[in-house]
């Protein structure tokens, strides 16, 4: 990896933000939907707990 | 999302380390590797969402109404993925970060029909009526995804044609396709990785009051 890799021909600055950009994108989607599923997961494990504490 | 890890880590080692710059854009073309299967996402994203959406109201299938509040939030983000990258390419190539070129600006539209179809379902009090205003808002607004495809064609466009999707052979040289499409099969592998996860929550939180719901959790 030398220096004319990281400085992509002069244009580094369009390049790697362009894939730091994409990382982040994949990143955030992944964490989103895993914290959207835990929460889901979370109510309805509530919601369960309290019709069976009304039937006890 | 193993498989989908290689074919994105395949596809941006070879395609940032191996692939040889463009005879013309040099090394800026690789840009590429991250917009054309953003871009691409954000269409069938959507289409994803439009169809579902109709399945649901016409055949009054429940789960349509799933599918798509769980494509909506990764068709967006791709969506915004495909217009901050190609704004970044716009820069080098054309001198501006944007322009009000019929494929950026239909592209636009399509992140504000995202937006709208997010923003409509939980603005009804009833989720069933915001589900049904979603969908019908995601089936009028699938006819700017041929738009987005064909504008280039269309319209005098500062954006350059099809270069993979063509009849025919694309006008790409293998060494700088393969990685291209390496990244288009990691990018659509990642949606359906992440589409399960989001609509396994959004099935949770919608029958939670389920009979079947209690017993298989």
């Amino acid at each position: 990896m030398n220096g004319g890799f990281w400085s992509m021909g002069g244009y580094a600055r369009f390049v790697w933000p362009c894939f730091g950009f994409a990382l982040a994108i994949l990143i955030w989607n992944l964490w989103s939907a895993r914290r959207f599923l835990a929460a889901s997961q979370v109510r309805t494990a509530r919601v369960l707990m309290m019709a069976a504490g009304r039937r006890s | 999302m193993a498989t989908a890890a290689i074919a994105i880590g395949y596809g941006t080692l070879a395609g940032l380390v191996f692939a040889p710059p463009d005879y013309q854009q040099g090394d800026a073309f690789r840009i590429v590797y991250v917009h054309a299967p953003a871009a691409w996402l954000s269409l069938f994203s959507y289409t994803t969402m439009a169809l579902a959406g109709a399945i649901a109201l016409i055949w009054r299938i429940k789960v349509g109404f799933a599918v798509a509040a769980a494509t909506a939030p990764i068709g967006a983000s791709f969506t915004l993925l495909a217009l901050v990258t190609g704004s970044l390419w716009g820069r080098p190539m054309w001198g501006t970060y944007w322009a009000w070129d019929p494929r950026l600006t239909s592209e636009l539209i399509l992140l504000f029909l995202y937006v709208g179809v997010m923003s409509l379902r939980p603005a009804f009090e009833d989720p069933a009526r915001g589900d049904r205003a979603a969908a019908l808002l995601a089936i009028v607004g699938v006819v700017n995804v041929p738009i987005i495809h064909y504008s280039v064609l269309w319209w005098n466009s500062l954006h350059q044609g099809p270069t993979v999707a063509k009849l025919g052979k694309p006008s790409m040289d293998p060494s700088m396709l393969w990685p291209l499409l390496s990244m288009f099969l990691g990018f659509m592998l990642f949606y359906g990785a992440v589409l399960c996860i989001r609509l396994r929550g959004e099935v949770l939180n919608r029958e939670r009051q389920a009979h079947w719901v209690r017993e298989a959790v």
